[in-house]
């Protein structure tokens, strides 16, 4: 890289020079021309810049010299004289020499070089004023100074630092909250905007700042590093960094400094304000604000001071006791996870009931309740959730061994290991995935020497990789095979009767065909794979975990398998819909959107179950007629347009409720087999819904028709 | 979409492993060869920041920023000035007319990514 850029600057360094001879020789006709001396500066000052970067730093030393006389000249302070033009030329043919010289040679002239320099010196110090010699330091805005001590880098050190920014910081481009989201990454923080001074909406300026910032910062970067941090814009802004604890001395049993004492340190308050206000038992903080002797924002800030200290000390006395994880077995886990679910479903019929009360106090009640429950919902989902990494293990075994077998060379890299899941979808994929990557390595990767001929690199690849896309996981399996045979899978097809022949079909539909149970195209069946049962299982499982599975190939370059799955099985978001009397739920996940369908639109479809949405033809289901509900339908229902797969396909219900969180029930042992329901979920006022399976709806009616 | 930022510099080879540098980043990168082409080549279009060095004909830096500053379209665009060891008093006149911070030459990739992540985010 260093190399063709070195060219370039020496191509553009020799062009300089030959600008320079220009203008040195225009100056010496006329000395006075301010142009030609600020074109001379400006020659040095780029071949100085460019060639410190590009590693002649010979080069810049000694142009930095010249650079520095002429600044002079440009300010009028050192006259343009013959015994100049003439030194500077012969600097210009010393550069040009420099150049064309290897950058690491013997330099047979540097008697002369040094001569040059100390006459530029001796001119540039003529005018009478002394300069201190340059240092060229490279990295002189980056290194810290020796002087500072390091600490050792195991101990952390809590910092408080304030930070208050001019009104007009965002003028000069600035964003403070870069500056807090940098601080974030170098430790443990905790931050709390000083809202104070912000003035009233009619006498606020939009484009000033206002806010100040208390940050309390545990790290073991040292202070130099913080200090870096404000390095653009210490001129302008109040910052006051103070070491609260320096994580080495304190005792354990030492508690942290009460608040008051934390707010006479800070220059808050007085000490005298503070021992009257202690004489009143209550909590300090409160008397005082109450007192209007420090503002709330204040009291707010120091106490998180307080909490967050003493948090980092439980942390470093827990890592000396050594207790870091228990262990758990799993059936408490799903009991807990179960008493969650519950919970939620109560909390559902409190926040209903509360709607329907109009009590304020009441609905308040109810609203600390859904807060709190949906965090102690996240929480206890997150202690199932296991990182999908061990399952990626397995598979480096699997993929050795395998190809092995089939004399391939097949290298797996897998992405996205620490991807967390919840325990029981990890262990339900496992055998969808098993399949999923044999098929790679039996039908997707060739053998070494059909690689070779078609000019691939031995070793094919496949690319195992997990990442969170919202309230999914996706995952991908990526080989560089030869993908998949689009005209043998058409043949296939049309051969069993799945498609009518003569028939367009995109690559999609043509690839979906390998998911119909009993498909497949090898000529011999391997040990491996072949025997056509195969994908249609994996389909299912992965739809059993809620999720989706997609087929992308190019021939000869590959195929991706994507399965999309929810993060956990035990919750879904849902859209609570009505017909008649009763409840449905589809799971929000399919749902692209919801519009109405009128009776006119009925009739303009001329008896076909066809919505145009946009100018798309989107087919419908009516779900009245699927689960047999009596009674009339009102005279505009709605369509709950999902995407299943790919293709948009609409169910009509006669009101959409609207999001609802639910814990899905099994249906039990008697009604298992029912096809078109998933599960049940208990609403708010404790009747029962029915969680539509719409996959599997759709599936059932395409083969009704094809029949 | 990419943050786009435009690099200022008339030397070439500082412009080169300037926009190599933030290319490799991830960012877009338009190129000015000075302060006028660089005006000329904001006009209106959408770019997230500036990296322009000090010297350069036409228009030099110091211009450059305090005609960026003057467009209200770009009136809190990060600046960052490009500068040498020298130029101390060079940093305070960016800073005063408008510029967000400066890197010095010569200077590291890594060190240049470090300022960009710094003022962009």
């Amino acid at each position: 890289m260093t190399e063709s850029y070195s060219d370039v600057f020496k191509e553009e360094a020799r062009e300089k020079l030959l600008e320079l001879e220009d203008a040195l020789l225009e100056l010496e006709a006329n000395p006075e021309d301010a142009e030609q001396i600020g074109c001379v500066f400006r020659v040095m000052h780029t071949i100085k810049g460019s060639g410190a970067m590009f590693g002649f730093d010979d080069i810049a030393a000694f142009t930095h010299e010249i650079e520095t006389v002429y600044d002079k000249v440009r300010d009028g302070i050192i006259p343009v004289s013959n015994e100049l033009i003439d030194l500077t030329l012969k600097a210009k043919d010393q550069i040009k020499f420099m150049l064309d010289k290897s950058p690491k040679g013997e330099d047979p002239q540097k008697p002369i070089l040094e001569k040059t320099i100390s006459a530029f010196k001796k001119l540039a110090s003529g005018d009478g004023t002394t300069t201190t010699p340059p240092i060229l330091n490279p990295s002189s805005m980056w290194a810290s100074p020796p002087t500072i001590q390091k600490l050792p880098s195991d101990s952390d050190v809590t910092y408080r630092i304030r930070l208050k920014p001019a009104t007009d910081i965002f003028m000069t481009g600035t964003n403070p909250l870069l500056l807090l989201d940098e601080l974030r990454s170098l430790g443990e923080c905790k931050i709390i905007a000083q809202t104070d001074a912000i003035p009233s909406l009619e006498d606020i300026n939009p484009e000033s700042c206002y806010t100040c910032w208390d940050i309390i910062l545990t790290t073991d970067k040292g202070i130099n590093v913080i200090k870096d941090v404000f390095i653009f814009v210490e001129d302008e802004c109040d910052i006051r960094i103070d070491v609260i604890d320096a994580g080495i001395s304190t005792e354990p049993e030492e508690d942290y400094k009460k608040l008051g004492a934390i707010l006479t340190e800070r220059g808050d308050i007085t000490e005298q304000n503070l021992n009257k206000a202690l004489n009143e038992k209550k909590y300090i903080g409160e008397i005082l604000v109450e007192k209007g002797l420090v503002t709330h924002d204040k009291v707010e800030s120091a106490l998180m001071e307080q909490k967050h200290v003493r948090k980092i000390k439980e942390k470093a006395q827990a890592k000396e006791e050594g207790i870091s994880s228990i262990r758990v077995p799993v059936e408490k886990l799903d009991v807990l996870v179960n008493l969650v679910g519950e919970l939620v479903t109560v909390q559902a019929r409190l926040t209903q009931t509360a709607s329907r009360l109009c009590n304020a106090e009441f609905a308040s009640i109810a609203e600390e309740v859904e807060r709190l429950t949906a965090e102690l919902r996240d929480n206890t989902l997150n202690i199932r959730m296991l990182p999908i990494g061990t399952t990626f293990g397995r598979f480096k075994r699997l993929v050795r061994d395998l190809s092995q077998e089939l004399g391939k060379e097949i290298d797996l890299m897998t992405d996205g290991a620490e991807t967390e899941l919840d325990k029981t979808v990890i262990e339900k994929l496992n055998d969808p995935l098993v399949h999923l990557i044999r098929n790679s390595i039996d039908h997707g990767i060739e053998s070494p020497d059909v690689r070779i001929a078609s000019g691939k690199p031995r070793a094919g690849t496949i690319k195992l990789s997990a990442l969170h896309s919202g309230a999914h996981v996706i995952i991908e399996i990526k080989d560089d095979g030869k993908g998949l045979d689009r005209d043998a899978i058409l043949a296939k097809a049309v051969d069993k009767g799945l498609a009518p022949p003569g028939v367009e079909l995109t690559d999609k539909e043509v690839f979906g065909f390998i998911f119909q149970p009993g498909f497949s195209t090898a000529k011999e069946v391997t040990n491996v794979s072949g025997r056509g049962v195969g994908m249609d299982v994996v389909k299912r499982g992965i739809e059993a975990l809620r999720g989706s599975i997609e087929i992308q190939s190019e021939k000869d370059k590959g195929t991706t398998v994507t399965v999309k799955l929810p993060l956990t099985l035990a919750i879904v978001e849902g859209l609570l819909v009505e017909m008649g009397d009763d409840h449905f739920v589809i799971p929000l996940y399919l749902v692209e959107e919801c519009v109405e369908l009128t009776r006119e639109d009925i009739l303009n479809a001329h008896g076909r179950d066809i919505a145009y949405i946009r100018g798309e033809m989107v087919p419908y289901v009516r779900l009245r007629k699927e689960f047999d509900i009596n009674g009339n339908a009102p005279s505009i229902e709605q369509i709950v347009v999902t995407g299943i797969n790919g293709d948009r396909v609409g169910f009509v219900v006669d009101k959409v409720i609207g999001e609802y969180q639910t814990v899905i029930k099994n249906l039990g042992g008697l009604y298992k087999d029912v096809e078109g329901i998933s599960g049940a979920t208990v609403l708010g006022d404790g009747t029962v819904a029915l969680i539509v399976d719409a996959p599997q709806l759709i599936k059932n009616l395409e083969v009704a028709q094809m029949s | 979409m990419a943050k786009r930022i435009l690099t200022a510099d008339d030397s070439a080879s500082v412009r080169q492993m300037v926009s190599f540098t933030i290319k490799n980043a991830g960012y877009e990168v338009v190129e000015a060869v000075d302060g006028k082409d660089a005006l000329s080549k904001l006009n209106g279009n959408p770019v997230h920041m500036v990296i322009t060095d000090l010297n350069m004909p036409n228009l030099d830096g110091i211009g450059l920023v305090k005609s960026i500053r003057a467009n209200p379209a770009y009136k809190f665009i990060p600046i960052i000035l490009l500068t040498t060891e020298s130029q101390e008093s060079k940093k305070i006149e960016g800073k005063a007319a408008g510029a967000t911070g400066w890197i010095v030459k010569p200077f590291k990739p890594e060190q240049l990514i470090a300022v960009i992540k710094k003022v962009l985010g």
